[in-house]
């Protein structure tokens, strides 16, 4: 149960920590209370008229011809049935309706905080746009914000439509190849969340999770500056040989850890790896074991999943690892 | 009811028996033991003697062929080769082959590299991926089998499709003349 309350909390359009994800939840619990009400009243009613009880012989003979009195109550309880319902359908148009604009209001900022999100089979790529192009910072299956900010995020695919939803925030939104879309948001309440692609993007698309964090402006900007930086260079022997390792083998093929030779953009950027809580879009905690296990077969935690299997002997697999553990 | 489970079997069947779009992921990909490492002269540059050929268990797997075509365009083959049409390097929708056209003749010259241009991808790319390639590669010449190769170009604008590129007879082909040494 506690388990379930924390994964609610993370993972939930009910427990809202934007002005966005807010609104709509106050329409969902609004929906569902009138539209529970509605349902409990009629069944209600129907369950009265199921009970009451009519001796046959009490029944006009057939052609049906009910009386004055009972015509005109009929027609009275339908007409007050008609009327209600125009006016609850118009209550729930005008409240949606206003939801509707209140999510769209932050679209006429002029300030905001400009994110280019780009969906892979399975994974995200998130790049932070500064007007200094070398200011550009582009990382994987993370998103900071900082609180009170208007964030607008640039929706693009480079295979096929996913959607991205951080329901904590905002609604879904598809990312359609060759049309960007475009979302805008607003986070209030500190915290870390989850996102997840809510539309099927083939084999592993349950694994393509996104850790969503908002946080003060302060620890935003500390934790942009240090994103920022290149990649530390290695320190130890075993770190020396395990970037080596990395730029003589299939790694380089696919990868980009900023400040070295590695520049391809196939997988994710691994500039900062180890400052991530999880590696393969959320599917395995990024810890030493998981670390090396993905590198060696990651078909074996994540069937299809585009990177290949990693031969690598013992020693160059350990070198490797203790060099990706060094880039906070 | 007995045409129903007919029915069931024969589809069953079809099934098992369709190999074109199969996705082995945890299968082992098909040996790269027979690798042509015959080393080059500089006069006989592709030799004239061809290997019996190995067979490319991908050249009938769809996946694996069109897996072949996001790659080649990944991992640049595209830079130099273009679309298949060429450019620095030599045009791979056409008959000339001077390496060679056998599958593990493509596939050594992806993985020992070859002179004038073609670097080594030797433990750069994985054995399975490289064979990947190798059918896509056969595949712009019309060497695959028109099943598995794509009937569409995921460019632009493409040549013939794969799918309906007239098959055409590989050739062995010497150096082009801008590609000699010049005499010492």
């Amino acid at each position: 149960m506690t388990a379930l309350l924390a994964i609610s909390e993370i993972q939930s359009a009910l427990a809202p920590a934007g002005t966005q994800a807010m609104r709509i939840s106050q329409l969902w619990w609004v929906y569902l209370t009138v539209l529970s009400a509605i349902f409990v009243l009629v069944a209600i009613a129907l369950f009265i008229a199921l009970s009451r009880r009519h001796a046959v012989a009490e029944l006009p003979a057939p052609p049906f011809a009910p009386g004055e009195a009972s015509e005109r109550r009929t027609s009275t309880a339908v007409t007050l049935c008609v009327i209600a319902t125009v006016i609850i359908l118009f209550v729930l148009l005008f409240w949606d309706f206003f939801t509707g604009r209140a999510i769209y209001a932050l679209t006429s900022d002029k300030e905001f905080l400009h994110i280019k999100v780009i969906g892979h089979q399975w994974w995200w790529e998130v790049q932070y746009q500064d007007p200094t192009p070398s200011n550009v910072m582009t990382t994987a299956n993370e998103l900071h914000v900082p609180l009170g900010k208007t964030v607008k995020l640039e929706l693009q695919s480079n295979d096929v439509i996913h959607s991205f939803w951080v329901p904590a925030m905002h609604g879904k939104k598809d990312l359609i190849p060759g049309h960007p879309t475009v979302q805008y948001f607003r986070a209030d309440k500190e915290g870390t969340f989850r996102g997840q692609c809510a539309e099927f993007c083939g084999h592993q698309h349950a694994h393509m999770r996104l850790e969503f964090v908002a946080e003060s402006p302060d620890k935003y900007e500390a934790w942009l500056a240090a994103a920022r930086q290149n990649a530390p260079n290695p320190t130890t022997a075993m770190q020396q040989r395990g970037l080596q390792v990395f730029m003589s083998n299939q790694c380089i093929m696919c990868h980009t850890i900023e400040g070295t030779a590695a520049r391809a953009s196939l997988g994710p950027d691994l500039t900062h790896l180890a400052s991530r809580s999880f590696i393969a879009a959320g599917a395995v905690p990024n810890t030493r074991g998981y670390l090396a296990g993905w590198i060696a077969n990651p078909q074996n935690i994540k069937p299809g999943v585009r990177m290949p299997p990693n031969p690598l002997s013992s020693d160059d697999l350990n070198a490797l690892v203790d060099y990706l553990e060094s880039l906070k | 009811m007995k045409t129903r489970v007919l029915m069931t079997i024969c589809c069953a069947a079809a099934l098992v028996s369709c190999k074109r779009e199969e996705r082995g992921f945890r299968v082992a990909p098909p040996s790269a033991e027979k690798i042509e490492t015959k080393s080059l002269s500089d006069l006989h540059p592709a030799g004239s003697s061809v290997a019996p050929p190995t067979k490319n268990d991908y050249r009938e797997n769809a996946y694996a062929v069109s897996e072949g075509e996001k790659l080649f365009a990944a991992y640049n083959c595209v830079g130099c080769h273009a679309h298949g049409g060429g450019g620095m390097g030599p045009a791979l929708m056409d008959n000339k082959w001077i390496y060679g056209s056998q599958p593990q003749q493509i596939f050594s010259t992806i993985v020992e590299g070859r002179p004038n241009g073609m670097p080594s991808f030797r433990g750069k790319i994985p054995d399975f991926q490289v064979w990947e390639l190798v059918a896509y590669v056969r595949s712009m010449s019309g060497l695959g089998t028109s099943g598995a190769s794509p009937n569409r170009s995921d460019e632009m604008k493409g040549p013939t499709p794969p799918s309906s590129m007239p098959k055409q007879t590989p050739q062995n082909s010497s150096l082009p003349k801008s590609a000699e040494r010049p005499p010492p």
